[in-house]
């Protein structure tokens, strides 16, 4: 049966997503502007840049932002997990304002009530497509074939209590 | 030397790799992760090894993780020649329509108004509060 409607757990998920990846492209940001320009003709400099500490930093946010976003898209659609996820902007710009007391424009304000405004309308609707039962993951046929045992063994129990004609 | 309109392209070309591989990786990931099935059941089924050995077990995957990490090394390209206020919004919010229509046509998803309004409002305000 498709999930629908997610529960405490999944949207724990969905948050460790939004707030993870900002914060993880954030330490990308601040550790790729310390370097000195790289160009295309050393591309083994890109992979040096991975092992100084701000990047480090942002690739351990990356993992911890990937591993829950794999999870997220075993139950719910890309196109559902991708807007709801985009909330972690706006609590990186309430986190820039109430904490790091920076200006917020106007611009900026708008940015975050249509986002606010955009996760609502994505978070009020199904979170997984209805596939056809030939399209079951290989899981829900699992659990189908499971089923299937139970109701075999259930039979197979009826059977001994009927009497042999 | 480059000129001005030099600049713009290579920075339009820097965004569109970004933003592409980006996109193929996404759907070749959710599609993976739908044809393995939900991680919290196999979780909770065979553990967390059962969950990490379906997942790395899977070729889609992999073709997925390919992808992403090109869209990484090209990010860490972009960002290395282009303002972070100009990059993340621009990548952040195509990549969201790019999703958008790439669910609907390869992923067959039910992308229906509620959910292209909300991948609209989202891209707009994340293109106003990066910006």
């Amino acid at each position: 049966m498709p999930h629908h409607t997610l529960s405490p757990r999944q949207y724990l998920i969905l948050a460790t997503v939004a707030i993870c990846a900002p914060l993880g492209d954030t330490c990308l940001s601040r550790g790729m502007n310390t370097l000195p320009p790289i160009s295309l003709a050393h591309p083994a400099t890109l992979i040096a840049a991975v092992f100084t500490p701000w990047i480090a930093a942002g690739i351990a946010l990356l993992i911890g932002f990937f591993a829950s976003y794999l999870t997220a898209l075993s139950w719910a659609d890309l196109t559902f997990v991708l807007p709801a996820t985009a909330f972690g902007n706006v609590i990186v710009a309430l986190f820039a304002r109430f904490w790091l007391h920076e200006a917020i424009s106007l611009e900026r304000w708008a940015g975050i009530a249509l986002i606010t405004l955009g996760v609502g309308f994505v978070a009020q609707g199904p979170s997984l497509t209805e596939r056809p039962p030939a399209e079951l993951s290989a899981s829900e046929t699992l659990k189908l074939d499971d089923s299937k045992h139970v109701e075999t063994s259930t039979n197979a129990a009826l059977v001994e209590k009927e009497p042999v004609r | 030397m480059t000129t001005p309109a030099q600049g713009v392209w290579s920075a339009v070309g820097m965004i569109a790799c970004v933003v592409v591989a980006s996109t193929i990786g996404e759907v070749l990931t959710a599609a993976a992760m739908k044809s393995i099935g939900d991680l919290d059941d196999i979780r909770a089924h065979s553990g967390l090894k059962g969950a990490i050995r379906a997942v790395v077990t899977c070729p889609l995957f992999f073709c997925g993780v390919g992808f992403l990490a090109l869209a990484f090394f090209s990010l860490l390209f972009a960002l290395n020649h282009l303002n972070l206020s100009l990059v993340a919004p621009a990548c952040a919010s195509l990549t969201l329509v790019t999703n958008a229509v790439a669910g609907k046509f390869f992923l067959k998803e039910n992308v229906d108004r509620r959910r292209w309004t909300a991948a609209v409002l989202v891209c707009i305000g994340v293109y106003l509060l990066a910006h």
